[in-house]
């Protein structure tokens, strides 16, 4: 490969806006960064399929067990938090546009608005766990289920915990990150020119919502 | 390398511990890596030894039966997490993805960063591991052993690796991104370097598969810690589905090993044998078919775990056909060898190694993908001795050679020809010598995993010790004359090898920001057949 060297320099050209240095324009990075959002994405689904895969694989060969169980599940509390996490990737898509629009303050409103609804489904969904503690349907030894179909609903359980936990976990990273850039627009870090974390952290959102998207049905509803 | 008259370079452009620890030049950050995963390869290898001492006599005299199963264990967790996945990508990929498609940096420097700050987080969960009892459950972890029966130190060991695997993870998603975005103008797909092909395949891998091994090892902790019954047959979890998912991320591991490997074979055999690579599309996209294909495969791994006819040969039938792909690449690498000017330099005795023993290992595979001759050798030493050929006679070939050929660049200093010579042949004796009877023994009807064996297999033992000693002295002379070369070496200069490829247009070593201008690319990869 014969490379001639080229005329324009490396040094960063003022006019091309804010990015680091190992990118030639703020256009570049930003696609850089978009794709890097759109392949952690990836992983995750990976990294939720797993669960998705062993839930299927049991709720195929314990149906009865899965409906019984799944009818333990308190549908008005996971309903209303349905509404409440599409109602936040609404709050969410509203930030991202006033970013675009450059709008300071009508941004940190709706970043706001996302992280508090964040927190009122985590609250609802903590109130769900109390519940089960209370009714012994935590897997592990206190674990109690009448009937013939127990140890089998104690697996539904155990998939209800590890998957509404790893999304909890990934709604409080979520409203950490949130945090993180509402600091960032009080400096005013950013405007229509520069807005890629906010459209990042945007896309994270809106997945952790579509994971619970399908959470809801498999959980709540697989047998009502 | 201190000396005033050199120019300004990444090892020089600034100093202390600061420089290094918060550097974000992928090329420092590429050091960092070669001196962490030197000192695992190390500690992995002193587990090899102890192993190949306990087998040198049939009776377990040197160690009891539970102390070698935590030796086989941690000999394999570190070689597979902490050398052999990261090896090719982080260190020569790290520092090279950059300078061959003229890019300043990789996207996400401080990504770059972090993921090395996470591979030494989850090596000292695993060392603490080691030290505080070690581990037993074999690096396969299968269930209900390790999530309910092994008494050893599980937990602090799949933390470990759980950490580890989002190292890789950040590190083939800052390749990908790289790979699409920050190309010179000019490199199209098809002008890119084959070894940039093999570490897109490899990243995909990475980012598809590693998350899949969190999941996994996740199940395994919640099982162990709270009880939650997923793979517990007692509350009707199945222990197979771990295998499952186990494998479908470590099965394609092994392609994050090798294709590396695959890579740089292809740049040091273009470069030695003054020609360009035969078949370029077919190589390049050949790296591709053999990540897609590795993901479906995972199930030969489970022929004798009581899964359906059925599925065993579905799994059989695809697992052959991962021999298409890789067959492409021998075969492409030996017609790029027919009628070319061919030296034999270090770089090429080890890609000529790897073209060997990896062709003995793949086809050895074969066999194995086979049901019933699986049955018979199933966690029998043919199995260990398959896979070495394709890790070490492979993967480390290949990471030795690449090693070699970039060393001038990394460091600004030439190796020591001659001895790089002996060693490369010491190792490949070496290894031959370690592994060729590790497959008779397997066909002989010697299980793995054991400290003592019959007596009529002593022979073959011994030759595998006596070959594993040679083996590692062919490692230790490397270490010693390239660490010797670092101050007595003859100053590279930009372009030793006369090698095309735009990481040798710039100074070696090359300055902090890589290139003095952005190249511009007008021609395809390997054009020496134009040049020389």
């Amino acid at each position: 490969m014969t490379s001639i060297p080229d005329s324009r320099p490396l040094t960063v050209a003022a006019s091309h806006g804010v990015h680091d240095h190992q990118f030639d324009d703020s256009a570049q990075q930003q696609e850089a960064a978009t794709l890097g959002m759109w392949l952690f994405l990836a992983t995750e689904v990976l990294f939720f399929g797993g669960l998705f895969t062993g839930y299927t694989v049991y709720r195929s060969a314990y149906p009865n067990a899965f409906g019984e169980a799944s009818r333990h599940l308190d549908l008005v509390l996971g309903t209303v938090n349905t509404g409440v996490l599409l109602l936040s990737s609404f709050s969410m898509a509203m930030a991202v546009q006033s970013a675009q629009l450059g709008k300071r303050w009508r941004l940190l409103g709706f970043l706001t608005s996302t992280a508090v609804l964040g927190a009122v489904f985590l609250a609802i969904k903590f109130t769900e766990y109390v519940h089960k503690f209370h009714e012994h349907l935590v897997p592990g030894s206190q674990f109690v289920f009448s009937g013939p179909e127990s140890p089998h609903a104690q697996l539904f359980f155990s998939f209800y915990f590890a998957m509404t936990g790893l999304h909890a976990l990934h709604m409080i990273i979520g409203i950490v990150m949130l945090a993180v850039l509402m600091v960032l627009t009080l400096a005013n870090t950013f405007g229509p020119e520069y807005h890629t974390p906010i459209e990042t952290i945007g896309l994270y959102w809106h997945f952790v919502d579509v994971i619970w998207v399908f959470l809801f049905p498999l959980l709540y509803l697989v047998s009502r | 390398m201190t000396h005033a008259n050199v120019p300004e370079n990444y090892l020089n452009a600034s100093w202390g511990w600061r420089s290094w620890l918060l550097t974000r030049d992928h090329k420092r950050i590429a050091l960092l890596y070669l001196i962490s995963i030197t000192l695992f390869f190390i500690v992995g290898g002193f587990f090899a030894l102890l192993i190949r001492l306990e087998l040198l006599t049939p009776a377990g005299d040197l160690v009891q039966a539970e102390t070698y199963n935590k030796l086989f264990t941690m000999h394999g967790l570190i070689m597979i997490f902490f050398f052999l996945i990261p090896s090719i990508p982080s260190v020569l990929g790290n520092f090279l993805i950059p300078l061959m498609i003229g890019a300043r940096d990789l996207a996400f420097p401080k990504l770059n960063l972090l993921s090395w700050y996470i591979y030494i987080i989850g090596g000292v969960f695993t060392l603490a591991a080691v030290v505080t009892g070690g581990v037993d459950t074999g690096w396969t972890f299968y269930t209900p052993y390790s999530s309910t029966y092994a008494n050893s130190n599980v937990i602090l060991t799949a933390l470990g690796i759980f950490i580890t695997g989002f190292s890789s993870i950040l590190t083939g998603l800052n390749f990908i991104v790289t790979i699409h975005k920050m190309r010179a103008p000019g490199l199209t797909w098809l002008r890119l370097p084959l070894f940039i092909w093999a570490h897109y395949a490899t990243s995909l891998i990475m980012v598809l598969g590693t998350p899949v091994l969190a999941i996994s090892i996740t199940l395994i902790l919640l099982e162990r810690s709270f009880h939650i019954g997923i793979f517990d047959p007692k509350l009707g979890g199945d222990p197979l589905l771990f295998q499952h998912l186990f494998w479908f991320y470590s099965h394609p591991a092994v392609y994050i090993m090798i294709l590396p490997g695959m890579g740089v074979v292809s740049e040091i055999v273009t470069c030695y044998s003054r020609k360009k690579i035969f078949g370029y599309t077919f190589v390049a996209l050949s790296s591709l078919a053999i990540a897609a294909l590795g993901f479906l495969v995972w199930g030969h791994h489970m022929f004798v775990s009581g899964a359906s006819p059925f599925a065993g040969m579905v799994f059989s039938m695809l697992s052959f056909l991962v021999a298409i792909p890789s067959g492409i690449k021998v075969f492409n690498w030996t017609a790029t060898l027919y009628k070319g000017s061919i030296s034999f330099d270090a770089p090429m005795l080890y890609a000529l190694g790897f073209i060997g023993l990896f062709t003995i290992g793949g086809l050895t595979g074969l066999f194995l993908a086979t049901l019933a001759v699986d049955v018979y050798v199933h966690d029998t030493y043919f199995v260990i001795a398959h896979f070495h050929y394709i890790m070490v006679g492979g993967a480390v070939m290949a990471y030795f050679g690449g090693i070699h050929f970039w060393w001038p660049k990394i460091t600004g200093r030439l190796y020591p020809e001659v001895w790089a010579r002996i060693a490369a042949l010491i190792v490949f004796i070496g290894f031959n010598l370690t592994f060729f009877p590790q497959f008779l023994l397997g066909y002989l009807g010697m299980p793995r995993r054991y400290h003592a064996y019959p007596e009529e297999f002593q022979v073959w033992n011994v030759m595998s010790t006596a070959g594993a000693s040679i083996l590692g002295l062919g490692y230790l002379i490397p270490i010693i004359y390239l660490l010797w070369s670092l101050r007595y070496g003859r100053v590279a200069t930009e372009n030793p090898w006369n090698a095309m490829g735009l990481e040798w247009q710039t100074p070696s070593p090359p300055p902090e920001s890589n290139f003095a201008a952005t190249p511009i690319v007008t021609e395809e990869a390997y054009s020496y057949d134009i040049h020389t």
